[in-house]
């Protein structure tokens, strides 16, 4: 039932957030300063997101080569860098993965 | 001649591509929820009630860590928020709407029917019958999302855990995220948003993130306005989104 009702919840904010100047926009223009926040959204939650992920893999903060989530984020990093290409970058990070995993 | 049907084709014909690269990402959002606790039944659910990608695997995330619902819901306002920049930018398009094509398109409006249906409008439409446009590609998204995410809530359950398939969200926002850091106020948004994120990666329910969200955002906002030459987008773009 919990479970159900955050399903639900989620479904509303994000319809909301979609809809907004949809409808709004007959009313009023979306400020400047609301646009520039937004452009910051992406990189600023994708980043907290990702920064957990690979540097505080084991409920810590890990810094080590033994570290094989930092190690393969990185090594992503750099492909998406230079290729700009989504699923080649989630290959060669997974592939990384699955290698250190193995060796290390 | 243009036509709400040829509009209508011409719309899923240019998400083509596009579905390419959702329908491994649906399929790992099958395995991810199975793997994160939730019922098939719930894992299906939120593929059509929520309909976003990166909330979705956000959200089995924390439900599957126990996270309390307003907390979950709060996050999932986080991470879409971006969604309302594409709102404001389809919004002229669509004012001479009827309210049931609105509110039909809005539920459609992802980040991928957006890319294709943005280029087509600001290109030379018409008018009559773009909004076929629109609702082609969305449904066409919309498909095949539910398609790929029942395939991997099937193949979910043969997936063991040392595959470690949950690194595909880390390495799916790290691919959309590196090349989006365009300038220095980007870069320090994203750079601050990180390090708050590991500063107060102890506090419970991820309440870090959406801490570390705010505090990026605030970083990008504050250089800009105190160095505006560091944005490359600024006056240029706002002049022509506003002529729109």
């Amino acid at each position: 039932m919990t479970l159900w009702l955050s399903i639900l919840g989620m479904g509303m904010v994000t319809y909301a957030i979609r809809l907004s100047f949809i409808l709004l926009l007959e009313r009023v223009e979306i400020p400047w300063r609301v646009r520039q926040a937004l452009r910051f959204v992406p990189p600023a939650v994708l980043s907290a997101i990702i920064f957990p992920e690979l540097l505080w893999p084991h409920g810590a903060l890990d810094i080590s080569l033994s570290n094989v989530r930092l190690l393969a984020g990185l090594l992503a990093a750099l492909v998406a860098w230079r290729t700009r290409n989504v699923l080649l970058t989630i290959a060669v990070g997974m592939g990384a993965l699955w290698i250190l995993q193995a060796i290390l | 001649m243009v036509t709400g049907r040829s509009e209508f084709l011409a719309g899923v014909r240019a998400e083509l591509p596009i579905l390419l690269g959702v329908i491994p990402f649906g399929m790992i959002y099958g395995v991810l929820a199975l793997s994160a606790g939730l019922p098939s039944g719930a894992a299906l659910g939120m593929s059509s009630i929520v309909f976003a990608g990166s909330a979705q695997f956000v959200g089995t995330q924390l439900i599957g860590a126990g996270t309390p619902g307003i907390v979950v819901v709060l996050t999932t306002f986080v991470v879409n928020l971006r969604h309302m920049l594409y709102s404001a930018s389809v919004a002229p398009h669509v004012r001479h709407l009827r309210p049931v094509w609105k509110w039909l398109l809005a539920y459609l409006l992802t980040d991928e029917a957006y890319a294709v249906t943005i280029i087509h409008y600001n290109r030379e439409s018409d008018p009559a019958h773009k909004h076929w446009y629109f609702l082609g590609a969305g449904l066409a998204l919309w498909g095949t999302w539910q398609a790929s995410t029942a395939v991997g809530i099937f193949l979910g359950a043969r997936v063991p855990a040392s595959w470690a398939l949950d690194f595909t969200l880390a390495l799916t926002f790290i691919a959309i995220v590196i090349p989006a850091l365009r300038d220095r106020a980007s870069a320090a948004a994203a750079l601050s948003a990180g390090v708050v994120a590991l500063l107060a990666a102890g506090l419970p329910y991820k309440l870090g993130l959406m801490l570390a969200a705010l505090t990026g955002i605030v970083v990008g906002v504050a250089l800009e306005t105190l160095y505006p030459s560091t944005a490359r987008v600024p006056m240029a773009a706002r002049g022509e989104s506003r002529n729109r």
